[in-house]
């Protein structure tokens, strides 16, 4: 499935730690994900699954350790910040659209603002992957005025505007009424077949063993276990994955 | 009703039953009103009772040359006219530094800089615990003759300097008001510091700020009559010197309250219909 001789290694996270106050949220984390990877991050809540990806677009700063991002090392620079997370596409919980602004603005925005493109070609991007996504139709439309999960789709066709190297979703189907993950799922699947770079944070298992080159499973704040889904799903190696499974399938 | 399977009613279908004239609210509703009326006859019959015990002399019929005279076809303003003309003048350039003030504060105490925030709070803290009256003084007896201003400039930068510190505490108000996601939104897109306020946050807090904003704007209107006590030529001061010559005090107190109430009600039914605009096309 992956040609690894070909690929190199976009995000790099070595020796990872991030501590709120006293309490230790991140504990040595070490990941790479290869170009074109799908990588699905899994653990109970609290185990620091979001916290960990959005250390990889310093929405929350680390404290010790490494990252690099297609080789450039991430600092608390913000001018470093800002190149990084446009090249690192970013899909949230809660969509984050800009509610005062159409479809179409909220697309183009970034393209204009960041890489100087001109209206006329940010739209003609934005219509492409508004088409991509099945909302073309809505682009005149403001975010309030579309349901969950076109606005999820709205939301990944946004960070795709950006032309980014790696795609971040953090748990971007948990929001959603239960008739609308499907759609979602099915935009990701497909970008995933594209052969986007993806980080994915999701308790969709199915999604997981659709998709998933590697399962990172997290627990408190670690790394527990890295493996094929396959091998996580049916015989996963630590007792808390297992637990974890049993919770989560067992009902 | 087991295994029964029915095809919704369109809802296009679905009629709303409207109800018929109902005459028991609306002659609740016109009591209330005529209540209302009662008490404002009641209060006005007991001004009218009271100026009539102190032998008053109402002379009603001599204000209309306080707003305006016509010699040889020609219009002059009188003193009211130009009294207000000035407030509004001193109003609206103190309200416009206000809002820069107030911008600026609230950056500053928001933003990561310590000398900001300790220079931004120093301000505030100073301007909300002393009196405007002294603020006034210190800005007409001290400030003006040091930066060599005039009366009436001391007057507006004392008014922007006072309401800058309210305004200030709305902004950053409304600023944080604009949900935590939005900023990430923003980030998550690469946008700079500056661009995110300027297309994200800064008007998505406007709604939030607008409203309170506005009641700032109208309390500056009728604390600019306070600048009459450095005899800066505005209503307030027309007003007194109109009564220095005619004695009419209390028709030209009317006068005077009449005519700030005039200018902030507009400005508020203004406003509210800017807002309501400003929402529709959103919805």
């Amino acid at each position: 499935m992956l040609d690894t001789s070909a690929a190199r290694p976009l995000v790099e996270i070595t020796g990872m730690c991030k501590w709120y106050g006293e309490f230790s949220a991140l504990h040595d984390i070490n990941l790479s994900v290869m170009e074109g990877e799908k990588v699905v991050v899994c653990g109970p809540s609290g185990s620091g699954k979001s916290t960990m990806i959005r250390c990889i677009n310093q929405l929350e700063a680390h404290q010790k350790g490494k990252i690099l991002v297609d080789g450039t090392e991430v600092t608390p620079d913000m001018k470093n910040i800002e190149q990084i997370r446009r090249e690192v596409g970013m899909v949230f919980q809660s969509f984050n659209l800009f509610p005062h602004m159409t479809i179409l603005d909220n697309l183009i925005l970034g393209p204009m603002r960041n890489r100087g493109v001109s209206r006329k070609e940010a739209t003609d991007l934005a219509m492409h992957y508004l088409e991509r996504v099945q909302i073309a139709a809505q682009a005149a439309k403001y975010p309030p005025q579309l349901s969950g999960g076109q606005q999820q789709r709205v939301a990944i066709a946004r960070a795709l505007c950006m032309k980014p190297k790696v795609m971040l979703f953090d748990e971007p189907t948990s929001a959603l009424d239960p008739e609308m993950i499907a759609g979602v799922l099915d935009v990701m699947i497909e970008l995933a077949e594209d052969g986007m770079t993806m980080v994915v944070v999701t308790h969709e298992m199915g999604f997981a063993r659709k998709v998933a080159d590697r399962v990172v499973f997290m627990d408190e704040g670690e790394i527990i276990e890295v493996a094929h889904p396959e091998d996580f799903f049916s015989n996963p190696q630590s007792d808390r994955a297992q637990l974890f499974l049993s919770q989560l399938l067992g009902h | 009703m087991q295994g029964r399977v029915s095809a919704p009613t369109p809802r296009a279908m679905r009629r709303r039953e409207h109800q018929g004239f109902d005459l028991a609210g609306f002659s609740r509703t016109l009591w209330q009103v005529g209540q209302a009326v009662l008490v404002f006859a009641i209060i006005a019959f007991l001004i009218w009772r009271g100026a009539q015990a102190m032998e008053y002399n109402w002379q009603w019929y001599r204000v209309e040359p306080f707003f305006y005279r016509v010699i040889d076809g020609e219009v002059i303003w009188g003193p009211l006219v130009r009294g207000l003309i000035q407030t509004l003048k001193l109003a609206s350039i103190a309200g416009v530094i206000a809002i820069v003030i107030g911008f600026v504060t609230a950056f500053a105490r928001l933003s990561d800089s310590i000398s900001g925030r300790i220079i931004a709070t120093t301000y505030l803290e100073a301007i909300r615990n002393t009196p405007l009256l002294v603020q006034l003084f210190l800005f007409y007896f001290v400030l003006a003759p040091i930066f060599g201003i005039d009366r009436f400039w001391a007057g507006v930068l004392c008014l922007a300097f006072f309401e800058g510190s309210f305004a200030a505490e709305i902004i950053r108000g409304g600023i944080i008001g604009v949900d935590k996601g939005q900023y990430e939104g923003a980030d998550a897109i690469g946008l700079s510091i500056a661009d995110k306020y300027r297309f994200i946050i800064i008007p998505q807090s406007l709604p939030l700020i607008l409203p309170p904003l506005t009641g700032l704007i109208i309390s500056l209107i009728k604390h600019s009559a306070i600048v009459s006590v450095i005899a800066v030529s505005e209503l307030t001061t027309a007003g007194l010197n109109l009564i220095a010559d005619t004695f009419m005090a209390f028709e030209v107190w009317f006068l005077v309250a009449g005519i700030y109430l005039a200018v902030t009600v507009t400005l508020s039914i203004g406003v509210s219909l800017f807002e309501r605009t400003l929402n529709k096309d959103k919805r």
